[in-house]
């Protein structure tokens, strides 16, 4: 009997649940979508949630776009990938069945590079926002990105550690099972060796949450920075574990520390954060007001923003994104995805982050500086600190 | 009803099936979700069925199935990486020590081999554990078995904890039911024979069964490996499905998963398997989807839709089901065309007794 | 001396997180002495009481804050034990088993909804958060304070069990889970109670582990929960000196690994460590010299 009514109740819930999928609205036949491919929880969720608020600032200023002399909507399909390289292909075919024309994201490259495939299985041209890991779009053509890679980012760090605190020895903290983080410590770790420099690696665990080890290993073997591009999640504990253990050297890290996390986290404590970035707040003053304003519109944009108005640079980045994916809409005179995929190869656009141009081989847009920033830890918000490029 | 007839209504049935998919993905189109959750519903059917071999037919309750998965995935990842792509994959390993490349089939097979090797070596100990100490136990080697293949040191053969990728996949739905369909009909073969006998006698009382004459070290040995090397086969397909695969996602909480579809399904039934992970993949992955966005209906803002809500209904359907419906959908029985024939005859008599009345 | 100063820090950092380990430990050595159920949410219970903790002190004050949350995180437990065990009470073993793995599963997804899968930051409480120095290597004082706390609770924890009547209960049930209810003992008020120091340990032991380590995330728990678990069997599963020695050892010497530089093996350590122990003495350290079972 039992047996029977779990069928019914089954069977119930799946009806229950078609009858309401239905019932969500049906668009107008002028829409096109753009799918929105980020992290919402799991490691990478904060930066996630800050990339697709500017994504979905761009959205509100520009919700239409006309292609081929019609104007259509933009709809923003916004999935999440969970941080996770096994959730994350479900995710991406859950907009390859959608139909969107164009995809954007994700932060965090180890969960881009497992979907890469989806997307080019279901022949969508997908742009990654702030995936800085080369594998991305190495070899493909239809995945591109807007942000600098890390073998460039790598050699940036590598320079400023030595110019900056004359550093012989570096510490660097990567995380197991990141592309991203095992990624940018290979690549700072190259830079740094060819400058002559010394350099001690180790590795954390997944769900590892106490770093005093570490601290105390980067202490012991005698290192002149500290250098840990991790998640914002980890970042959190290591600013707050290398204080309490009065740890004075700089710390060192790349894009995922420019969030208002890692300002918490420094706020009021004895340590130094440096990081290079994408974008430094009063870069574009428009922009600057105009995100300030949408964030403070809604008290859940407020709290995916980390619960304050400060810019992070991957919002900037997904603004920017955002339009390139119109440039290319209107480039390709159509909604077909292997139409934009095509037309996205030629498109240019002045961003707030700078001018985004796609290379021929990969995609890849051709940047040369990063801004390197630091936490002021009495006032709560980053201090720039200047450009730096490679020679 | 013959046996002799049942199975050839069953192999009909089959068929049909695959004809039917076959046409669908003729028609369709080939990115529609639909198919997403057929693909990867075929993949863990065949991964609970064997843990179902094990935890429902033998007893013996083991947690290690995400471990074997994560060896069957890697062997065949490892070796089916085209030559020319392995300069790209292992790129901080200047192309890792394996240059050469298999054929899908010998990757797939060398999966489950690879899986089977591990479960023998690993059961010699372990199987002398009993209840959740086995379980425990296994849990422990899956873990380890993770941690190792993240070690650096091992990146020339491993790619170290980062991803691998641009091995063969599969665009066909086919192609997964044809492996996991081939492989389940092993399993149901080996359950129905002297082998499968034995195994339930030890699930139901193993001092029984030893005076029997049964070799209870032997046959829990067999149930054991033969569980695992269609964990690891299912492992490869997984990474066929996934087209990248890393060792982090092997993680306990995939075996609290696929534990999950066994006791959904009914703990001892094969087909029951089968049926809960076609039913737990399409509401996990497409159609409890909806309850992760924010809805209104007109004006209305629906409560409680957000991110992260759908986790939440599936937990507590999943609870109630752990509770109050202990014996699944199936219980030990298996869904046949016989099944459903006696259902509806019984069903007409009663109508019949009624009418008469 | 500078060997000493050097490797301070990793004991110090292994004799806190032994401690905190301990006190899960004990949670799930006493369930298991009675129940002989693996609790598999306990570690949840441990992650809750961390989530509690953080949207209390939001809007009041810290010391009010603990008391609270202490309590929720015990009202919990008890709540877990009636609603998602006490009715399989007679099923069998792997069935209980498999509803606290669900119990786990729910939490954390419950715990990823409410969060919206952001790690929270846990407050920092006032002197126990401080910064100290000791011998030369500077640390928070919660890392000194956890061992004494630790040892003190035990102590309690052991006096109750000796010396009360409850204590009695618990003993009887655990040697002999059916006689004890022919004696009269009231199994089911004695179990919730277990479940109740369970919890309450694990709300005292959140308190202590997310004072050192701030984030707060849905499967924060899951680790440091399974790891406690391990001290427990490794100490001999339903002994509590045992599990509180386990989980020192265990806590120390994942640090003194982590230091040598073997990072990636510090978790398969653990598991390795239990499968030794399973095989080749199942009963643990101290398993069966001890008679005070619970």
């Amino acid at each position: 009997m039992k047996k029977k009514i779990v069928s019914v109740m089954m069977t119930a819930v799946v009806a229950a649940a078609t009858v309401f999928s239905a019932a969500v609205p049906a668009f107008a036949a002028d829409t096109v979508k753009i799918g929105v491919y980020e992290p919402a929880s799991g490691d990478n969720g904060a930066g996630g949630k800050q990339e697709t608020l500017g994504i979905q600032y761009a959205n509100s200023e520009t919700p239409t776009v006309e292609i081929d002399g019609k104007e259509y909507n933009v709809e923003l399909d916004i999935v999440d990938n969970e941080s996770s390289t096994d959730k994350g292909p479900s995710a991406a075919s859950t907009l390859v069945s959608d139909g969107v024309s164009i995809v954007l994201g994700s932060y965090g490259s180890g969960v881009s590079i497992a979907a890469s495939d989806i997307f080019k299985d279901g022949g969508v041209p997908a742009l990654g926002v702030t995936c800085t890991n080369p594998q991305v779009t190495q070899g493909n053509t239809h995945y591109f990105r807007i942000c600098f890679l890390d073998p460039f980012q790598g050699t940036v760090l590598a320079n400023f550690a030595k110019d900056k605190f004359e550093a012989k020895k570096a510490y660097v903290l990567t995380k197991l099972g990141d592309d991203y983080s095992a990624g940018l410590g290979h690549y700072f770790t190259k830079a740094f060796e060819d400058l002559g420099g010394e350099v001690v690696e180790e590795t954390f665990p997944d769900g590892n949450s106490d770093f005093t080890s570490y601290i105390t290993s980067a202490k012991n073997a005698g290192a002149d920075v500290f250098f840990a591009p991790t998640s914002t999640e980890a970042a959190a504990l290591i600013i707050e574990q290398a204080a309490a253990q009065g740890l004075d050297l700089p710390l060192l890290a790349g894009d995922t520390w420019d969030s208002n996390v890692i300002l918490k986290a420094a706020e009021g404590k004895d340590v130094q954060v440096y990081v290079t970035t994408f974008y430094q707040e009063g870069g574009n003053e428009d922009f600057d007001n105009g995100m300030k304003e949408f964030i403070n519109s809604d008290s859940k944009n407020l709290a995916n923003n980390g619960g304050d108005d400060t810019i992070a640079a991957v919002s900037a980045m997904g603004y920017d994104a955002y339009y390139v994916a119109l440039e290319a809409l209107k480039a390709a005179g159509s909604a077909d995805p292997a139409k934009v995929n095509e037309a996205l190869w030629d498109v240019t656009y002045e961003g707030v982050c700078g001018n985004v141009q796609f290379d021929s081989e990969n995609g890849d847009a051709q940047r040369d500086t990063a801004y390197v920033k630091t936490a002021n830890t009495e006032t709560g918000a980053w201090d720039f600190v200047g450009e730096q490029g490679v020679e | 009803m013959t046996k002799k007839k049942e199975t050839i209504i069953n192999v009909a049935l089959i068929a049909g099936l695959l004809v039917i998919l076959y046409i669908m993905e003729q028609l369709m189109n080939p990115t529609d979700m639909i198919f997403t959750v057929l693909k990867k519903g075929a993949i863990y059917a065949l991964v609970a069925v064997s843990m179902n071999l094990l935890n429902g037919f033998t007893g013996l309750f083991s947690l290690g199935q995400a471990g074997f998965m994560l060896l069957g995935a890697y062997t065949y990842g490892i070796l089916t990486i085209p030559t020319e792509q392995r300069e790209s994959v292992y790129q901080y390993f200047d192309g890792g020590i394996v240059q050469f490349a298999v054929p899908v089939a010998i990757g797939i097979l060398a999966a489950g081999v690879v899986a089977a090797i591990f479960a023998y070596l690993i059961g010699l100990p372990v199987l002398r554990l009993k209840s959740d100490y086995l379980a425990i136990a296994t849990l422990g080697f899956a873990e380890i078995i993770r941690a190792v293949f993240q070690w650096d040191k091992l990146g020339p053969l491993t790619n170290g904890s980062n991803l691998l990728r641009s091995y063969p996949t599969f665009k066909s739905v086919l192609f997964p039911f044809i492996v996991s369909g081939i492989c389940i009909a092993v399993i149901v073969m080996l359950i129905n024979s002297t082998y499968g006998r034995a195994f339930k006698a030890i699930r139901d009382d193993e001092i029984a069964a030893e005076a029997m004459g049964i070799n209870l070290a032997h046959h829990k040995r067999i149930a054991f490996t033969v569980s695992s090397f269609f964990a690891g086969i299912s492992g490869a397909l997984l990474a066929m499905y996934q087209t990248t695969i890393q060792a982090s996602m092997f993680k306990s909480a995939m075996t609290y998963e696929i534990l999950l579809i066994v006791v959904i399904g009914g703990i001892g039934s094969v087909t029951g398997s089968c049926i809960s992970s076609f039913l737990f993949i399409t509401c996990s992955e497409w159609i409890l989807r909806f309850l992760d966005n924010d809805t209104y209906i007109g004006d209305f803002h629906v409560p409680l839709l957000r991110s992260g809500f759908r986790k939440v209904v599936f937990s507590i359907i999943i609870m109630i089901i752990v509770l109050f419906f202990r014996q699944g959908i199936m219980g030990t029985k298996e869904f046949s065309v016989a099944g459903i024939r006696n259902f509806f005859v019984r069903k007409s008599n009663k109508e019949k007794g009624r009418k008469l009345q | 001396m500078e060997w000493f100063n050097q490797n301070l820090p990793y004991f110090l950092a292994g004799i806190s997180v032994g401690g905190q380990y301990a006190l899960i430990a004990i949670g799930y050595t006493m369930v298991y002495g009675i129940l002989r159920l693996i609790n598999f949410a306990h570690g949840d219970i441990f992650m809750v009481a961390g989530l509690i903790m953080v949207y209390l002190s939001a809007s009041l004050p810290i010391y009010i804050s603990i008391p609270i949350m202490i309590v929720a995180t015990v009202i919990i437990g008890f709540l877990i034990e009636r609603v998602a065990y006490k009715p399989l009470r007679q099923a069998p073993r792997m069935s209980i088993m498999i509803s606290a793995i669900g119990v786990s599963y729910l939490l954390q997804n419950l715990a990823l909804y409410i969060t919206g899968g952001l790690a929270q930051q846990y407050p920092a409480i006032p002197w126990i958060s401080d910064t100290i120095e000791i011998f030369g290597s500077v640390t928070k004082r919660v890392t000194v304070i956890t061992p004494i706390l630790t040892i003190v609770l035990v102590f309690a924890l052991v006096f109750l069990i000796k010396k009360t009547k409850i204590g009695m209960a618990m003993r009887a049930a655990s040697k002999d889970f059916e006689t004890s209810q022919l004696m009269g003992i009231k199994i089911n008020s004695v179990i919730s109670m277990t479940f109740i120091i369970g919890s309450f340990l694990a709300a005292v032991a959140s308190l202590l582990y997310f004072s050192n380590y701030t984030g707060v995330v849905p499967t924060s728990g899951a680790m440091p929960g399974l790891k406690a678990f391990v001290a427990a069997v490794f100490g001999g599963i339903g002994s509590i000196p045992g599990a509180v020695i386990g989980a020192f050892i265990i806590g120390i010497c994942e640090n003194i690994i982590k230091g040598m530089g073997m990072t990636t093996f510090s978790d398969a350590f653990t598991f390795a460590l239990l499968i030794v122990i399973l095989i080749a003495k199942p009963t643990g350290l101290f398993g069966e010299k001890v008679t005070d079972k619970v």
